[in-house]
Formats: structure tokens, C-alpha cells, sequence
């Protein structure tokens, strides 16, 4: 079984988290002065890389909070995991070739 | 004719009787008052086990106190205890912005001890429930099979208190009670 490395309570299994997409996505400070295709970006544009990506996670069956965790899409393993608010001590932009 | 040894066992879906597996024994516990209390910042207080640390637990007879989450404790009481626990909250808190929701009606408990108790809930637990991981005073929110758990670990003794939802109760205590019969 896959272990994830909550911040609050410790390595746990996966099956008590879940998921919640790339994380560090800034919202537009002014939403209205955006066009459709700039809003259409910030909603539903993703990175998608082939390496090292950034998400955000819930320990839903848990402690219930979000954190934040590194994790290669390319080996499922997870580099790091993070809270809320913080930044990755490791580069995020070394996807593989 | 089919082969006798291709015949499945059949056990009756409804009505699991309490196991008689003296390593594990499946109790539902009397029912009692928990509140959910949601404060943030009261780490520094001892009373009501607020001082505890993530997933720790402090019990004494009815009583408990469980850290599930950085903001997040479960208390328990017996039965008559609700204004005196409450009293207890207004009084270490003070004017400190916070939520108590009583959530009695909705936690059911079943108790389950014994030597093979551990063996037991992981059949549907995955957490390492090993006497260094998981040692007396150990609590978290965690899963049972297909249900949400919160597993309460009081004392050094084999003895686990598996808090669920009441729309669950039936579906975890046939759980483990069938997990007990072959742990």
C-alpha cells in the first residue's frame, strides 16, 4: 500500500486521503478584468508534467486538513509533503525528458 | 452432486450474535455523550486534554478526551455528564471563539479486546496497530473497511473502542465481529 507522509499525523495509507489537484495555483486578485480565455485558463489549464508535480491533499479520513506534497507522476513516489502555505524545498520544474 | 469442498460456507447475513472468539470479543459499549469540539490556539492548555498532541488520547473511567486533528478534539462522558462537560469547555475557554456541536446521537461505540483484537480490525484497518505504532493512548480518525472510523486506544491493554456513525454501526459491528472469528 501506498504511505503518505501526513504533516500533522505521521506516514498513513493512502486510502485515507484524497486528492485535490495541482497545487499553487494563484486566483486572479481582479477575476472581472479577465477575458473568457485568460478565467478558461486559470479554471481548467494544468501543468500535467511528466516528473516532479506539486499537489494539494486532504487527509479526509484523517485529521481532515489540506497540505501540500511533491509527487513524480512518473514513479507515483512522493518527494516530500508540505503544509499549507509553504513552499517545496525541492525544484518543482525538473520534469523528466 | 456437487463436491462437498466446492460448497462455500454460508453465514446468515443478519442477526451476528456477539463472537464467542475469546481473542477477540465484539462488545457495542453503553451509550455515553461526545462532543466534537473545534477550537484553534488552545494547545497551551492543559484541562480537557487540550494539551495532548496529535492523535493522543487521555481517558479516565467514562471520560476521554481524543486529539484528531490540529483543531479538533472528541470528548466523551457518560450519559449524565453533558452540562458538567460543558461546564468544563466554558471554563477552560473562556471567551475563546470555538464550536461544540453534541454529536451523541450520531457516534455509536463497539468495543473490541483480546489478544487477536488488533489482528482483528485489520482485517478492514490499515493502520499499523502494532504495540510502537499504535501504543496505549493512541487515537485517530481512520477507516474500517468502507466506513469511517475513530479508534480509540485508552489503556496498554489489547482493548480498542471503534467509534463510528450510527448509519454505520450495523455494517462495522458485523464487521468485526466476523473479523474476530477468523483473526
Amino acid at each position: 500500500m501506498l504511505l503518505i507522509d501526513c504533516p500533522f499525523c505521521g506516514t498513513r495509507p493512502e486510502t485515507e486521503f484524497r486528492c485535490g489537484g495541482e497545487a499553487h495555483i494563484a486566483r486572479p486578485t481582479d477575476p472581472s478584468a479577465l477575458d473568457d480565455g485568460a478565467w478558461a485558463e486559470h479554471l481548467f489549464v494544468r501543468s500535467n508534467p511528466r516528473g516532479l508535480h506539486a499537489e494539494r491533499w486532504i487527509h479526509a479520513h484523517g485529521c481532515g486538513r489540506w497540505f501540500n506534497a511533491v509527487r513524480d507522476t512518473y514513479t507515483d513516489r512522493f518527494v516530500e509533503t508540505y503544509k499549507a502555505g509553504e513552499q517545496p524545498s525541492h525544484p518543482i520544474d525538473d520534469a523528466r525528458a | 452432486m456437487l463436491d462437498r469442498s466446492l460448497v462455500a460456507r454460508r453465514d446468515r447475513p443478519l442477526g451476528a450474535a456477539p463472537t464467542s472468539n475469546d481473542r477477540a470479543r465484539v462488545a457495542p459499549a453503553p451509550a455515553g455523550v461526545r462532543l466534537s469540539l473545534r477550537v484553534r490556539g488552545a494547545e497551551g492548555l492543559s484541562s480537557l486534554g487540550l494539551g495532548l498532541a496529535i492523535n493522543r488520547m487521555s481517558a479516565e473511567g467514562e471520560r476521554f478526551s481524543a486529539r484528531l486533528g490540529p483543531d479538533e478534539w472528541l470528548l466523551g462522558a457518560g450519559e449524565a455528564e453533558l452540562e458538567t462537560l460543558e461546564g468544563e469547555i466554558a471554563a477552560a475557554l473562556g471567551d475563546r471563539f470555538r464550536s461544540v456541536v453534541d454529536v451523541s446521537h450520531r457516534n455509536v461505540a463497539v468495543e473490541i479486546a483480546g489478544p487477536d483484537a488488533a489482528s482483528a480490525l485489520n482485517a478492514g484497518c490499515p493502520l499499523d496497530l502494532s504495540d510502537a505504532a499504535f501504543p496505549a493512548g493512541s487515537a485517530t480518525r481512520t477507516l474500517l473497511g468502507k466506513a469511517e472510523i475513530v479508534l480509540l486506544r485508552p489503556t496498554a491493554e489489547p482493548l480498542y473502542r471503534v467509534e463510528c456513525w450510527r448509519s454505520f454501526a450495523t455494517y462495522v459491528h458485523g464487521f468485526l465481529v466476523e473479523a474476530a472469528r477468523t483473526a
